[in-house]
């Protein structure tokens, strides 16, 4: 038995199509996840600081408190960002839970399907409430508008 | 225990093989598995889970103020009961644990010496969600029954 090292066949998985070249679709996801989560943190935790320890917090919330935040484009712009990156890190999250439990090809493209029209539909709308949203709709009781649509 | 991989004295006999996917035992548990990396683990997808839910509900009633006042008054009212302003309480433990848990995975990413800590970090964040959540008790108990 000399020092001659055996043929092992090496332990190496083989390079998959991601490692190999290409765009890899799970490390920018994996990126996006922790940059995204960072983002999220401001946007979320002053969002519940406005909401719900300002003032009269959760009692105070109304149609006129969101109209009148939305008033102003900052708000208009928060929410918009808090919307589109939560619910894109939240559904590559769910869809990375999907993939550890569904076994079954046929339940993990169903939930998947149904995971990424949830997306979509809740982005979708989403966005358009914040920018077709009218603060003073006509023939509403004033008592229930912000006190700018009566000035 | 160090965070470190604990290897056996060569005189010991090897550790029996784990049969089942069972904690540990004694003390024979992987680095990973049945301790506090694990249970971290679990607890960020639970909540991660349980926020991406309650996202949707939100976004959807948010929407209502597309409907009219009334009903988003109406559908809104319902955070301000007792019920739902305890559950407001668990949804933000469960929004300070992600964030805080989610700054400490960042750390064990990409510092070097992330993973030698990850156990005492996840301490660091428990202290600090119980010591946010501290902070925005009073306050928001005394909003959902102070009478408004």
């Amino acid at each position: 038995m000399t020092g001659t090292i055996p043929d092992v066949a090496s332990p190496r998985a083989k390079r998959s199509q991601a490692m190999r070249g290409g765009i890899n679709t799970e490390l920018y996801a994996w990126l996006f996840m922790r940059v995204s989560g960072v983002i999220l943190i401001v946007l979320i935790f002053g969002h519940l600081f406005v909401n719900l320890m300002v003032g009269d917090g959760v009692a105070a919330i109304d149609f006129a408190f969101v109209a009148g935040k939305w008033s102003e484009p900052f708000w208009q712009v928060w929410d918009l960002l808090m919307l589109w990156l939560a619910m894109i890190h939240g559904t590559n999250g769910v869809r990375t839970i999907i993939n550890d439990y569904a076994e079954r090809d046929v339940t993990r493209i169903v939930l998947k399907a149904l995971l990424y029209v949830a997306l979509v539909v809740t982005v979708v709308m989403g966005t358009l409430v914040i920018f077709t949203f009218d603060p003073c709709p006509v023939g509403s009781p004033a008592d229930l508008l912000p006190s700018f649509c009566s000035a | 225990m160090a965070s470190a991989p604990t290897v056996p004295p060569t005189s010991a006999p090897p550790p029996p093989p784990r049969s089942s996917g069972r904690g540990s035992k004694k003390g024979l548990g992987t680095l990973y598995r049945g301790t506090e990396g694990m249970w971290s683990w679990v607890l960020h997808r639970v909540t991660g889970m349980l926020l991406f839910l309650f996202l949707l509900v939100h976004v959807l009633d948010t929407a209502l103020v597309r409907v009219s006042p009334e009903v988003y008054n109406e559908v809104i009212g319902t955070y301000k009961t007792p019920i739902m302003g305890l559950g407001e309480v668990g949804l933000v433990a469960a929004v300070l644990f992600h964030a805080f848990n989610g700054i400490r995975i960042i750390l064990v990413d990409f510092t070097a010496k992330g993973p030698r800590y990850q156990r005492v970090m996840l301490w660091v964040v428990v202290g600090l969600t119980v010591v946010a959540l501290a902070g925005f008790l009073p306050r928001h108990l005394s909003n959902v029954f102070g009478g408004h």
